[in-house]
Order: C-alpha cells, then sequence, then structure tokens
C-alpha cells in the first residue's frame, strides 16, 4: 500500500485527502503543517476579526476530519527537506518520513520588502494566517478603540484585514505604490468605487507613493508627509513557498510548475495551491491563481492521481468573490479584449469580450439591494461558465446573459442537458 | 440517485413552484396565510425564454462534482449522500458558490447568508414540495 504524504493543511490538502480517499481508503496518509491548528478556512481571518465567524464556525471541515478520513495529522510540525531520490520528508525534530507519493501544498507567505526603519517599528503585524490575525487582534484589544492603524497595501489582504478590524480602532490609513486598490481584480472605475465605499467607511488613503522611512510610531512618505500609527500592517504582497521543491530538484518558475494532473517533474510529487503555477484555460499562460477553488480542485486532482485515478482539473482561472463595506464584488477571468461596461443604480458590470469568447468580467452590487433591485452578482455562476467552457457567444443569447444571467440565453439542447440530466 | 429534472414542454410558467419552495421553508399550515403579502425567496425559480412561450423551472442539480462544495471557502457547503445542503451558521456570504455555480442555484437568503435547495429533506414531507405542487408534472423527482 502507498504512503502519500501531504504538506500543507489548508484547501489543497484537503482536497488531497477527499480526492485520494475517493478511491483509495486504505493506504496511509499523514499530513505535516507547521500551523498548529485544525484545518481552517484561510480566507476567513477577517470575519473572525469582524465577529462574524469564530474560532469553531471556522473550521473548514469537521473536528474528526482527519480521524474519519484515516489522516495522521502531524499539526504544528515543519517539513525542513524534501529528497526526491530517497523520497523522504525531513521534519524539524530530525525525524524522516518515507513517501510513495507527496503532495506540496505549502500555500505561500507575506512578502515584506526592504523598507528603512522597519526594524523599529515594534508593533508590525502580517495577516495571512490564523496566528498573524489573532496576534493583530490582540494587540487592537489591549491598545483600546482608540488604535491608528497604517496599512501597506491596498490589495485583497489589505482592504479585508481593514474591514475585519474597523471597528475594533480609531482609524485606518493605507499606504500603496500603486495609484489605485485592488488593481489585481479591478479595472480603474471599479477600483474607484471600492475606494469610494471604504473612504464612506472612514478609510483614508494614500496612493502611488512609498514610505521612504519608518520609526516606532510614524511613516514618512516619498512625498514629503509623515503618518502617525500605533499598529503597522504589512499587506505588500504574497511570495509562493517554493524553496523546498526547487531544493529537490522540481521545477519551479514563478510557482511550483503543474500540469492539469497536478504533476510537478517529479513523477512522484504532485503539487498544489498558492505555491503553484499552472495554465489557465483563458490565456492557456502558466500563472499563479491564488484563489481557494483553484487550490481545493489541483488538491483534489493530486489525490485522485496519487491514488491511481487520471483525472484532470484543467479549468483553473482566477476568480474572487468578496465584500468590501457593503459593495460585493464578484470577478473571473482577464481583462482583455472589447469592454461591455453596464452601470446602471448600485450595479457596475464590466465585461470582456475576445474572439466571440468572455475572457473576463467584473460585477459589482450592493451586498443589502433594495427593493425590487437585482444585485450585479446575482447568478454571476451561469457568466463563469462561459470562461470555464470557452463558449463561443455566437451560440448564446450574450446580451440577456450581461443584462440578467439566465439558462433562457443557451439553446435548448443545452437546457436538456443541464436540466434533464446527471451532473 | 433521484434529482429534481424539468420539462419545459409541460411548464405553464405559473410559478407555483416558487410559492411551493418559499412556503416549505416557513414550516407553517396555510400556504396564502403564509406568503400572503410578503417578498418570497424562493429556492427554485422560472425562467422564460425572450420572444417565445417557453418557460422551465431551475432549481439545484446537486452535482456529481460540485463546483460550489469544491469552491467553498469556509466548509458551510457540503454534500452527503447525494444532497447538497449550507450551514447557514457557517457560511460568511463571500457568495464564491455564487459565482460558481453554471446553473445560478445559490440564492441570497435575507440575513445575507447563501440558501440553496435541500430537496425538502428536512420538511414533514421530506420530498420536494415544488414537484409534490406542480400541477402539470413539468418538475419531477426521480432516478434517470
Amino acid at each position: 500500500m502507498p504512503h502519500f504524504v501531504i504538506i500543507g493543511n489548508s484547501a489543497a490538502a484537503v482536497g488531497a485527502i477527499e480526492g485520494f480517499r475517493r478511491i483509495d481508503s486504505d493506504s496511509k496518509i499523514t499530513l505535516i503543517s507547521d500551523e498548529p491548528h485544525h484545518t481552517y478556512g484561510r480566507p476567513l481571518i477577517s470575519y473572525l476579526l469582524l465577529g462574524k465567524t469564530d474560532r469553531e464556525r471556522m473550521l473548514y471541515r469537521p473536528s474528526d476530519f482527519y480521524e474519519k478520513n484515516g489522516v495522521d495529522a502531524r499539526l504544528g510540525v515543519k517539513a525542513m527537506k524534501i529528497d526526491a531520490k530517497k523520497k523522504t520528508v525531513t521534519l524539524d525534530s530530525g525525524e524522516i518520513v518515507s513517501y510513495d507519493k507527496l503532495l506540496y501544498g505549502a500555500g505561500s507567505s507575506p512578502f515584506v520588502p526592504p523598507m528603512d526603519g522597519l526594524d523599529s517599528v515594534k508593533r508590525r503585524y502580517t495577516f495571512q494566517t490564523l496566528d498573524s490575525a489573532l496576534a493583530l487582534g490582540e494587540a487592537l484589544t489591549e491598545l483600546g478603540g482608540k488604535t491608528r492603524v497604517l496599512i501597506i497595501g491596498a490589495g485583497l489582504i489589505g482592504l479585508k484585514c481593514a474591514e475585519g478590524i474597523r471597528e475594533k480602532c480609531a482609524s485606518i490609513t493605507f499606504v500603496d505604490l500603486a495609484d489605485r486598490v485592488l488593481p489585481s481584480i479591478l479595472d480603474e472605475q471599479a477600483s474607484d468605487i471600492i475606494k469610494s465605499a471604504c473612504e464612506d467607511a472612514g478609510l483614508s488613503f494614500h496612493l502611488g507613493t512609498s514610505v521612504a522611512k519608518f520609526t516606532e510610531s510614524t511613516a514618512a512618505l516619498a512625498t514629503g508627509e509623515s503618518l502617525e500609527f500605533d499598529v503597522l500592517v504589512l499587506a505588500v504582497g504574497v511570495r509562493p513557498n517554493t524553496a523546498l521543491l526547487a531544493d529537490a530538484g522540481v521545477t519551479v518558475a514563478r510557482g511550483v510548475v503543474i500540469d492539469e494532473f497536478s504533476r510537478t517533474s517529479d513523477p512522484d510529487i504532485y503539487a498544489a495551491g498558492d505555491c503553484c503555477e499552472q495554465k489557465d484555460v483563458v490565456t492557456g499562460q502558466s500563472r499563479i491563481m491564488a484563489v481557494l477553488p483553484n487550490a481545493y480542485m489541483q488538491g483534489e486532482a493530486a489525490g485522485l492521481n496519487a491514488a491511481g485515478a487520471p483525472v484532470q482539473f484543467d479549468k483553473a482561472f482566477p476568480l474572487n468573490a468578496i465584500g468590501f463595506f457593503g459593495k460585493h464584488v464578484l470577478s473571473a477571468g482577464f481583462y482583455d479584449g472589447e469592454e461591455i461596461a453596464i452601470i446602471e443604480g448600485n450595479n457596475y458590470k464590466k465585461f470582456f469580450v475576445k474572439d466571440n469568447r468572455l475572457r473576463g468580467f467584473i460585477l459589482i452590487g450592493s451586498k443589502h439591494p433594495e427593493d425590487g433591485e437585482i444585485p450585479a452578482y446575482e447568478r454571476a455562476g451561469i457568466i463563469t461558465d462561459l470562461i470555464r467552457r470557452a463558449t463561443d457567444l455566437q451560440t448564446v443569447d450574450f446580451t440577456l446573459l450581461t443584462q440578467h444571467p439566465a439558462l433562457a440565453a443557451f439553446g435548448q439542447n443545452v437546457r436538456r442537458e443541464y436540466l434533464g440530466e446527471e451532473h | 440517485m433521484k434529482r429534481v429534472y424539468v420539462n419545459e414542454n409541460r411548464c405553464l410558467g405559473c410559478h407555483l413552484c416558487e410559492y411551493y419552495c418559499a412556503f416549505a421553508a416557513t414550516g407553517q399550515p396555510d400556504m396564502s396565510r403564509a406568503l400572503k403579502g410578503k417578498k418570497i425567496r424562493p429556492r427554485i425559480h422560472i425562467e422564460e425564454v425572450p420572444n417565445s412561450d417557453i418557460t422551465f423551472a431551475v432549481s439545484c442539480r446537486h452535482c456529481v462534482e460540485p463546483l460550489c462544495v469544491k469552491g467553498c471557502i469556509s466548509g458551510a457547503l457540503t454534500k452527503t449522500d447525494g444532497v447538497i445542503s449550507v450551514d447557514k451558521d457557517k457560511c460568511v456570504s463571500c457568495y464564491t458558490c455564487v459565482l460558481s455555480c453554471p446553473y445560478g442555484c445559490l440564492v441570497q437568503s435575507e440575513s445575507g447568508v447563501v440558501d440553496k435547495c435541500q430537496l425538502c429533506l428536512q420538511t414533514a414531507e421530506g420530498s420536494p414540495r415544488c414537484v409534490d405542487g406542480c400541477i402539470n408534472a413539468a418538475i419531477i423527482y426521480e432516478e434517470r
């Protein structure tokens, strides 16, 4: 019986366990994670600080998950080295674990660029793990409601962090080198909408600039302004954790390179999640698409293949669903080609079309729509599926889909298949 | 496993299925008393093909490979014995499932958390009320 070893404990790892156990209920699974916690929904850390979930409810799988799936979960244990020839993993305790198949789902780590004086800031946090969120939450509780928070980076992590802690502090100020918020998932107009919603909630922004020098409680900006703060959050970006596999001789570009079976360049090592790059279904380019659904499905494919079932996951593309201060954003794909914009009331919709295919879209609606108002994100998955299937837009009523996503936009044969067959 | 299937040739677009769905969620004995004057949030909905007389009902397909469950960031969506259900206490209303479902079958409840068809298995009747209430057999619950 093969021994399946998993490094990591988030969506990729859980996908791998569930995929593997669909095929193989007997073989041994060992999971190694440097985080000492039961698997939790990583994107939920902002909701935890917000009070919208708690430690128990944010568990990604029930508390008996490892036991029920026959997983030897080694939590709080760090993998230090992978020997791809001997097929072993060396742990921080010195223990050596042998594997037949290995899944590497080590995720990513906060990227902290060198900044002058940063070491003099004592209350300095990142925001990516449960422990980092708990540490930030404790600091804010200890300091009380008068705390001024400075966040470096107005991307997904920084803005979600802000939403999580807004009620726990007096002010939140952002500094970002980019000239707009969330440039990775929004176009300029959409960035303005979200920035306005954040400003309405009391957040302030210094964009297109950076911190020239920190002292313990001040940040001198390149523009000459000086900002005072009590707590600093670094949310500049993340870097994939690839070192262990790179050192083991596995092919790494920006991320660990995987194919549609989640295989790396080593036949017995799979990789999945935020540490990986894979061909995206829209452009065919290999890239990191660090979102949870991709991580789960890459992990699931790895688990199925490790157990001997040659199942592909070849439908990776970026997709984000996220709320900010009363606005809700759903986005997918890439933003090139012809732009179709529909802006009405609280709704902002933008579609990107090229060669009769939908390449990407951005939908923003109110989280609490008014009576009779259909929010832009309602039934958005019908549109996402156009990207997933690379549907020829000449075969559907695309105008209807841009107005109100509906299966009525498809031909009768498609509707029969969708609603009259098993999926 | 048994699923809800629809036959658009038999659907009159009467929306009764939507009312039965909303009624099932109330747990009350009388439909008109339970729903009169209320805004309903059914988990099945009638679609109309523009410029035609074609109408049909759409509700959760309880997919074999459920993208909503696989993409759920909180673990609120699960599949047990072929039925996909949502734990509303765990849902944080991120709507990744809304963005993922190819059939548009995850809906926003009044509180904002996600709601969906759970085949009425939790109700006293234990079978889909939309099917029982469809007077034209345009919605069928069967094994195929």
